[in-house]
């Protein structure tokens, strides 16, 4: 008998069979896709304008993120609205150090002197340094994270309420950057950065680095986040998921489960925050609050929140066409996201991945395949 | 660890190390209403008790204060000499007690090999879910209940998928692969034709020994079939115990509890 345990991708909500080309541990014709994908990313510097390559290095960016959301939302069930929070302090880590590192002996940053600030705010003073700036990077939004899940987690708060607290947190959040102004930049946040660790921000070859650099987190975050949601503690996180009681009654404690997958999101968040900083040359109140943190939830919605390439996906579909729209109607762009995220749900649950894989599930599909196969029956 | 000693010695031990599970004076009071009012009740290890009363009695409230999904108001759980009744719940079950739900409880999104190998895991720390491979005792031990729940054939597929018989079987299995020492089933034949509930206490009576066994139900053939000691309880409260033929002739039971199932069997 075949006791062989399946590490599937993971399991549809609706609990639906998988077949096709997801239902098995056969990895080589995903993983061959994926290569061939980020080989032909990784010659965008010479395909695309520099302003495009600049746009798709954002939206790159974001798509850690979104994959983080898998995990947290896809996979543990995990709703958060307040993923802009963890998004906003890997940026800021960032750009806190390229406005100190731009300074002389003793000299503050322009805003700071503008506000009548004498001297640096104490909890800017470690950012300075530029290892201390990369680890705050993902440390200040995993630690936030993991003691924030946990207190709440462990009383068994989850579902909408978890939802709502993490919602009133990018509220906060945002409301206090705009009003401690003399500390954080207020409204306009950080920007006007010229260099990091010595390379000038503004040449050519730190936009190709800055691009590699965040394809490689992505596909490294992709490889990573694969192999966790096949192991043992994807599966139990699925499992918590669909019934966390039966999991607590097996002997179980959900609460570390779920907050290992929020810290996770968060520090993808924190990362994605930061390489969007560099590419973007700004962080402010209106990229990490309330609209959107939701937006990050609407990427991952219609990518498809149980799929990590739909995430990705996703992400450059909606951001794409974010662009294209609110350059040319900029008041439409938010009711023409809301009616694609009230169609997405209502329609797709599984998202455009979920579509995709309905369709390699139609019985045309199997015959096409069985025929290019070759097999039988 | 835990192994059961030899049927042959069973006379000659020590009654207080005998004793698996006491239930000393439990009150559960759900704003007002007692839902188990000063119950008591002890097993001794490697028995199989059943639990009957008219619905409401407080039969799942009772597995419910075991297993801590409920707190007791005043009294004590007390499990293997110690006292269980406030550890959070993934400790009690981690202490060798595994409960069925009414409804059941698998998870439906797994493949059903998967909610065994889930259930039989012995180390559920988390970290430990990280390591990779898979322990050959417990694929063995997984292998092995999947027979004896007839579902070999459909280990792969998805819980969710299973009939409502099947499911309550999948549970079981699922209690037993976690290798408790106390097994609280929960209307485990509910939904099932006759067949399939003869099967099930057939099974049932298999565990015991290796397990200890509190089965709650009110499906007369079925009692008769586990042929068990029998504890009735009537509003929260203790009412009998005895043999199942000695609980059927008694005319206390017969007037809150048998009286009734009878006249529904017959209406
Ligand atoms: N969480 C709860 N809150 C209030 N009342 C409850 C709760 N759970 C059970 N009860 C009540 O306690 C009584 C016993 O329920 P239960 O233990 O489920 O009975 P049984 O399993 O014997 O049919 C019932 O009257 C039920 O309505
Ligand atoms: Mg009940």
């Amino acid at each position: 008998m075949d006791m062989s345990i399946h590490r599937d991708t993971p399991t549809p909500l609706t609990g639906a069979p998988l077949s096709g080309p997801m239902a098995g541990p056969r990895f080589s014709r995903p993983v061959a896709l994926s290569l061939a994908l980020v080989a032909v990313a990784a010659l965008a510097p010479w395909l695309v304008s520099a302003y495009e390559l600049n746009l798709l290095a954002r939206f790159l960016a974001m798509g850690l993120l979104a994959m983080g959301l898998v995990l947290v939302w896809g996979q543990g069930g995990v709703l958060s609205l307040g993923q802009g929070v963890f998004f906003g302090l890997g940026g800021y880590a960032i750009a806190m150090h390229m406005k100190l590192a731009a300074l002389g002996e003793g000299e503050l940053p322009d805003f700071m002197v503008w506000s009548g600030l004498d001297a640096l705010p104490w909890w800017w003073v470690p950012f300075k340094s530029p290892l201390v700036a990369i680890l705050g990077v993902m440390l200040v939004p995993g630690v936030l994270a993991a003691l924030f899940s946990w207190a709440v987690f462990r009383r068994r708060v989850g579902g909408v309420y978890f939802a709502l607290i993490t919602q009133a947190l990018a509220l906060a959040f945002a409301t206090l950057l705009v009003s401690q102004q003399p500390s954080t930049g207020g409204f306009n946040g950080l920007t006007d950065f010229q260099t990091l660790m010595g390379v000038d921000l503004g040449s050519t070859a730190a936009a190709h680095g800055l691009y590699w650099l965040t394809l490689a987190l992505v596909a490294g975050a992709f490889l990573g986040l694969r192999l966790l949601m096949n192991s043992r503690y994807g599966m139990l996180l699925r499992a918590i998921r669909d019934g966390e009681n039966r999991i607590r009654f097996l002997g179980y404690d959900p609460t570390p489960f779920k907050v290992v997958a929020f810290t996770i999101g968060a520090v993808l968040a924190g990362l994605a925050g930061a390489l969007f900083t560099l590419h973007a040359g700004v962080v402010s109140p209106a990229l990490v609050g309330v609209v959107p943190s939701i937006e990050m939830v609407i990427w991952v919605a219609v990518g498809g929140r149980n799929s990590l390439a739909g995430a990705i996906a996703g992400t450059l579909a909606v951001n794409l066409a974010k662009d294209g729209v609110s350059s040319a109607f900029p008041d439409l762009w938010l009711y023409a996201l809301g009616l694609v995220f009230v169609l997405v749900v209502t329609l797709l649950p599984g998202g455009f991945a979920g579509l995709v894989g309905d369709v390699a599930d139609t019985s045309w599909a199997k015959r096409l395949k069985s025929i290019i196969v070759g097999r039988s029956k | 660890m835990n192994a059961t000693a030899p049927a042959s010695h069973i006379g000659t031990i020590d009654p207080v190390t005998n004793l698996l599970l006491a239930v000393d004076g439990v009150t559960v009071d759900f704003d007002g209403f007692k839902a188990l009012n000063g119950f008591s009740l002890t097993l001794d290890r490697g028995t199989l008790r059943v639990l009957i009363g008219p619905n409401g009695a407080g039969k799942s409230t009772l597995c419910d204060t075991i297993i801590g999904r409920v707190r007791a108001t005043s009294g004590r759980v007390i499990f293997k000499g110690q006292d269980i009744t406030h550890l959070p719940e993934h400790e009690i079950v981690r202490r060798g007690i595994c409960r069925k739900f009414q409804t059941p409880g698998v998870l439906s999104g797994l493949s059903v090999v998967d909610n065994l190998m889930i259930a039989a895991r012995r180390d559920r720390r988390w970290w430990c879910s990280f390591r990779q491979g898979v322990d050959a005792e417990e694929k063995a031990r997984v292998a092995d209940i999947l027979e004896t729940i007839g579902l070999a054939d459909r280990a792969h597929i998805p819980a969710g998928q299973l009939a409502h018989g099947e499911k309550q079987w999948l549970e079981i299995g699922m209690v037993v692969a976690t290798r408790a020492d106390l097994l609280l089933l929960d209307e485990p034949t509910a939904g099932m034709g006759p067949a399939e509930t003869s099967q099930t206490a057939a099974l049932i009576r298999r565990l015991v020994g290796q397990h200890t066994v509190l089965v709650i139900d009110h499906d007369m053939s079925f009692l008769e079939q586990l042929d068990a000691r029998v504890t009735v309880m009537h509003q929260g409260q203790f009412l009998k115990e005895g043999s199942v033929a000695a609980i059927r002739e008694d005319a206390d039971v017969a007037a809150v509890y048998l009286g009734r199932t009878k006249e529904e069997k017959h209406g």
